[in-house]
């Protein structure tokens, strides 16, 4: 069912898809959750899905994909940069893990 | 008429004459609000993230049942009504105003459903003794996150509830469009999304082993 009056090639098919894929990937992640990895090994993996989830949200039900490029170019970059940034600090967290006593 | 024509024409692109990102002005903003509200839950999600990796007595309280079902079938309930929402948004574009309001309701629905689920399992938690400053285990700061990072994403979620709430009081008198609604749906996209993040490392890195 895809009209033109939904917008810019979001259609049903296509949304009731991306839903089905979020759930899909959420059904990993908590499979993920009982298998043992060590905490580092679990980070990555979860962020990593979780950050190809948040793309399809920002992409399809938050329409960006279908937005001017400008516009993306202006927001997703700076918000990159920044986060990565805040994560500098990060590798410190192991340093302080060795450090402990215990 | 011709003055201002002239005008118009005279201005680029960034002047402000037109739109630079085709967008409208209340989408454009609610995109920045958005920017800056993802840095906030960045900063919080890191900071945990640097406690829960660097503490190696972590607390790990979360049985499958009832906490991972019911943080599993939260997530459920904000994905179901996110796409509630896009079907809206699609049905305000047609200007199908009953259409609208139905999936604005719906999405309500998900997101009170959501909302009742946690505050079950925030009562199962400081049941258990878990409080911002204190638990079985020992370990502060795990209570402390806990609250602090749920409580702030149930508050947005809280805030979503009400705006959606207003949105189709506003679409049912006509005094809202469609360009109201996308943006209203671009926030509770973004509450989504945060879930997205505090559902794995809140939840799935302190999972109970058997």
């Amino acid at each position: 069912m895809s009209t033109h009056s939904e917008s810019h090639g979001l259609t049903s098919k296509l949304t009731l898809t991306v839903w089905a894929w979020l759930l899909i990937i959420t059904g990993i992640e908590v499979f993920l959750a009982y298998i043992q990895f060590s905490v580092h090994v679990m980070l990555v993996l979860l962020m990593g899905l979780s950050l190809v989830k948040a793309a399809l949200i920002i992409a399809y039900f938050m329409h960006l994909r279908f937005e001017k490029r400008t516009l993306v170019l202006t927001l997703i970059p700076a918000l990159v940069v920044v986060i990565s940034t805040l994560s500098v600090f990060f590798p410190d967290s192991v340093r302080l893990l060795h450090m402990k006593p215990w | 008429m011709a003055n201002a024509h002239a005008e118009e024409l005279r201005m680029t692109e960034w002047d402000g004459g037109v739109l630079p990102y085709s967008v409208g002005h209340k989408k454009l903003g609610m995109w920045l609000f958005i920017v800056s509200d993802a840095l906030t839950f960045s900063a919080l999600l890191i900071g945990y993230s640097y406690l829960r990796v660097s503490t190696p007595n972590w607390p790990t309280p979360f049985h499958l049942w009832p906490s991972i079902a019911f943080s599993s079938l939260m997530t459920f309930c904000l994905l179901s009504s996110s796409l509630t929402m896009v079907l809206g948004v699609n049905a305000a574009k047609r200007n199908d105003r009953v259409g609208t309001i139905k999936w604005i309701l719906l999405t309500i629905l998900g997101g009170v459903a959501f909302m009742g689920l946690h505050l079950k399992e925030w009562f199962n938690l400081i049941h258990e003794g878990i409080t911002l400053i204190s638990n079985p285990w020992g370990v502060p700061q795990f209570g402390a996150t806990f609250f602090g990072i749920t409580g702030l994403h149930m508050f947005h979620v809280f805030t979503g509830v009400l705006y959606l709430a207003g949105m189709a009081a506003g679409v049912s008198k006509g005094k809202y469009g469609a360009e109201h609604v996308e943006v209203c749906g671009l926030y509770w996209h973004f509450v989504d999304l945060v879930w997205m993040f505090v559902f794995p490392l809140v939840y799935l890195l302190s999972v109970k082993m058997h």
